[in-house]
């Protein structure tokens, strides 16, 4: 498969201008329906909400297109393309987490909470110190998500245009952050939902495409597929089993707590990100977040079951040593191996047309993730911390509404200019540590409040403070920032925490902060936690869909 | 004792406590928490062997099951196939038993307690 070169070769102009026609007749029709939406965007709730009128069908597609990032995509078909197996393992812990968003988290929120994670977190508390706690937790969680998010789109312009300089990555970046703020500011919640519907259409119909062919190219046979491609990557064996990228031999004991580590995290951290969880308002019922939820499981699982297809074909058909030629990280592997698969049933036309395709895809999934954190983090900004905190609750619907819209200027101007500045920097960590902030600080929260009578504003705050304080803190003193050859900063070196992943220390850390802060402190509303016990669990008094 | 009033509840709020010290609400929530609680510490549980596996039971998850399919593989889809199962699970818990008594005592208080 040594004709697959698909930026140095003659197909490469064609292939350019065809992605960019496919990706801008996306931005067409989702700007299309961005103004739409804006039309049908009057109250509070149509911004924050998407006035709770989706279906479960419809929302577990747009949880799928806000959660599959474009590092689950380009990032796990490539992990397990390089690493084989440790690429799968790394998959599923972003489905088991889903459980717990169903099982504990997605219906109580839904009938106790309003527009943001802090309305739940302070529906029995306190509310300033909870909400600001609630804030800054949610802001620091998606802007670090953010900025892993805008550098990769810049990268990912150099990959699949073959456009390199960093004129062309920062025109993208701001590119990227402008679309964002448009479908953010204009749509609200339903421009945002129906950019992430269609994104997910698109994200899997690429996906079922590229597993088809490359699965009958084996006669369906998996066995082979697998053979294939332990047998192109060079490693043999090895490469279907554990340890070539996660807790390899070399490192010894550190590498396997660092593995449980990072298990934790992606298990756990799922259930606490805000931008997933206002997605469970924009439902009618919380009988509607439980299927929305179930919908976003199947097709969450049936895409990284895909992945398999992927990663062990683009090994197996593009070779391992071809991919990590193109990008080390293996971000290419799918768009690679898209154009491998062209090839066998289109010939060159083939490939070119469906490389275009997934390049597109995959720029839409960096769209679609990125409006949707922008969303989670200048709700919050206005509702938590202007409303409640600032304005202490004194504040109309049509001004706070508005703060969300600057907010969300400011926001999404800050990731551009993050997103230009890290650009040369690794920050591949942030999405790990999003989730760890989100297991540590904002997961005991949630729990808590919802199942713990005797849980009160000191134990929110020492929650979310100490899980957040604890995981940013180890990460700094970590390899991923310093003293290695892959740190953030490779020509200092101030480590001393042997982990790259907090989460074994900072989740419990958070919970027991939680803990400590409620024995500490004699605040107890019995009355407000009969209220929202109740309403949690049955769903009276919920807040209602909009219908206009 | 102090009366309800003198502690500034609302009788909205006051239906609620009672609603909560309720036997049928008490029987919800048993037969919520009983189910859910369980269940995740199983599926963690059932993840973290599946993650501790692959740090220290190497040869194991390396052994070939057919063809080129090994233990790790299997173990990694049968996390798949039991996720699919518990929400499938979860959702019939929920909507034969949960649902509706949820539903009873929601009419309760929306119909009359106000």
């Amino acid at each position: 498969m040594s004709s697959v070169f698909f930026i140095q070769d003659g197909t490469s102009s064609g292939q350019r201008a065809l992605t960019i026609t496919i990706f801008l007749a996306f931005v067409a029709v989702t700007l299309y329906v961005t103004i739409w939406a804006s039309r049908h965007t009057r109250s509070a709730t149509d911004f924050y909400a998407g006035g709770r009128t989706f279906g479960a069908a419809q929302n577990g597609l747009a949880i799928s297109g806000d959660y599959m990032s474009a590092a689950s995509f380009l990032g796990i078909a490539g992990l397990i393309a390089l690493f084989g197996y440790d690429g799968f393992l790394y998959s599923i812990g972003f489905l088991v987490a889903w459980l717990v968003a169903l099982l504990l988290i997605a219906e109580l929120l839904r009938n106790s909470g309003k527009y943001t994670m802090a309305d739940v977190l302070a529906f029995r508390m306190r509310q300033r110190p909870v909400r600001t706690a609630a804030g800054v937790s949610t802001i620091v969680v998606s802007i670090f998500y953010l900025i892993a998010q805008m550098v990769g789109a810049g990268a990912l312009v150099a990959l699949l245009l073959g456009v390199t300089g960093d004129a062309a990555t920062n025109l993208t970046i701001v590119g990227v952050g402008a679309l964002m703020i448009f479908y953010v500011v204009v749509g609200g919640m339903k421009g945002t939902t129906w950019v992430q519907i269609i994104k997910a259409g698109l994200l899997m119909t690429g996906t079922i495409l590229i597993t088809v062919i490359v699965l009958g190219h084996y006669g369906f046979n998996l066995s082979e597929l697998l053979g294939d491609a332990a047998e192109q990557s060079g490693q043999g064996a090895a490469f279907l089993e554990p340890g070539l990228r996660y807790a390899t031999e070399a490192q010894g004991l550190t590498g396997k707590i660092d593995l449980i580590s990072l298990g934790l995290a992606l298990v756990l951290g799922t259930a606490g990100l805000p931008h997933i969880l206002i997605r469970f308002y924009t439902v009618p019922t919380a009988r509607d977040a439980r299927k929305s939820v179930i919908w976003a499981i199947w097709i969450i699982g049936a895409f990284y079951l895909m992945t398999l297809a992927l990663g062990f074909g683009a090994a197996a058909l593009v070779g391992t040593e071809e991919i990590a030629a193109q990008n080390p990280a293996g971000n290419t592997a799918a768009p690679q191996l898209a154009q491998a698969a062209g090839e066998l049933v289109g010939g060159e036309t083939g490939g070119t047309i469906l490389l275009a395709f997934i390049a597109a895809v995959a720029f839409a999934t960096i769209l679609a993730v990125v409006a949707g954190l922008t969303l989670a983090s200048s709700s919050s900004f206005a509702h938590d911390i202007y409303a409640n905190v600032i304005k202490k609750g004194d504040v109309t619907e049509g001004s706070e509404v508005r703060v969300a819209r600057i907010a969300a200027f400011l926001i999404g101007a800050v990731a551009i200019g993050l997103g230009i500045y890290a650009q040369r920097l690794n920050v591949a960590f942030l999405v790990a540590l999003a989730f760890a902030v989100a297991a540590s600080a904002n997961l005991p929260a949630i729990l808590y409040s919802l199942f713990w009578k005797r849980f009160n504003t000191s134990g929110a705050v020492y929650a979310i403070y100490g899980g957040l304080i604890s995981a940013v803190f180890l990460v700094i003193f970590s390899p991923v920032v310093s003293g290695s050859p892959e740190a953030l900063f490779t020509d200092v070196d101030f480590s001393w925490f042997p982990l790259s992943n907090p989460g074994i220390i900072s989740i419990p850390v958070g919970f027991l902060a939680g803990w400590l802060g409620t024995v500490l402190s004699r605040e107890s509303d019995a009355d407000k936690w009969a209220e929202m016990e109740v309403r949690s669990l049955t769903g009276a008094g919920s807040e209602k869909a909009v219908i206009d | 004792m102090s009366t309800w009033e003198e502690r500034g509840g609302s009788p909205a709020a006051m239906t609620y406590v009672e609603t909560q010290a309720s036997p049928e609400f008490e029987g919800l929530r048993s037969k919520y928490r009983r189910w859910v609680f369980p269940v995740t510490v199983a599926f963690l549980a059932w993840y973290l062997l599946y993650v501790v596996m692959s740090a220290w039971a190497r040869d194991f998850m390396g052994q070939e099951v057919m063809g080129n399919i090994n233990v790790g593989l299997i173990f990694g889809v049968l996390q798949f196939v039991s996720t699919f199962a518990i929400a499938w699970a979860y959702s019939r818990h929920m909507s034969r038993h949960v649902d509706p008594v949820a539903d009873r005592i929601r009419a309760e208080l929306e119909g009359g307690g106000r």
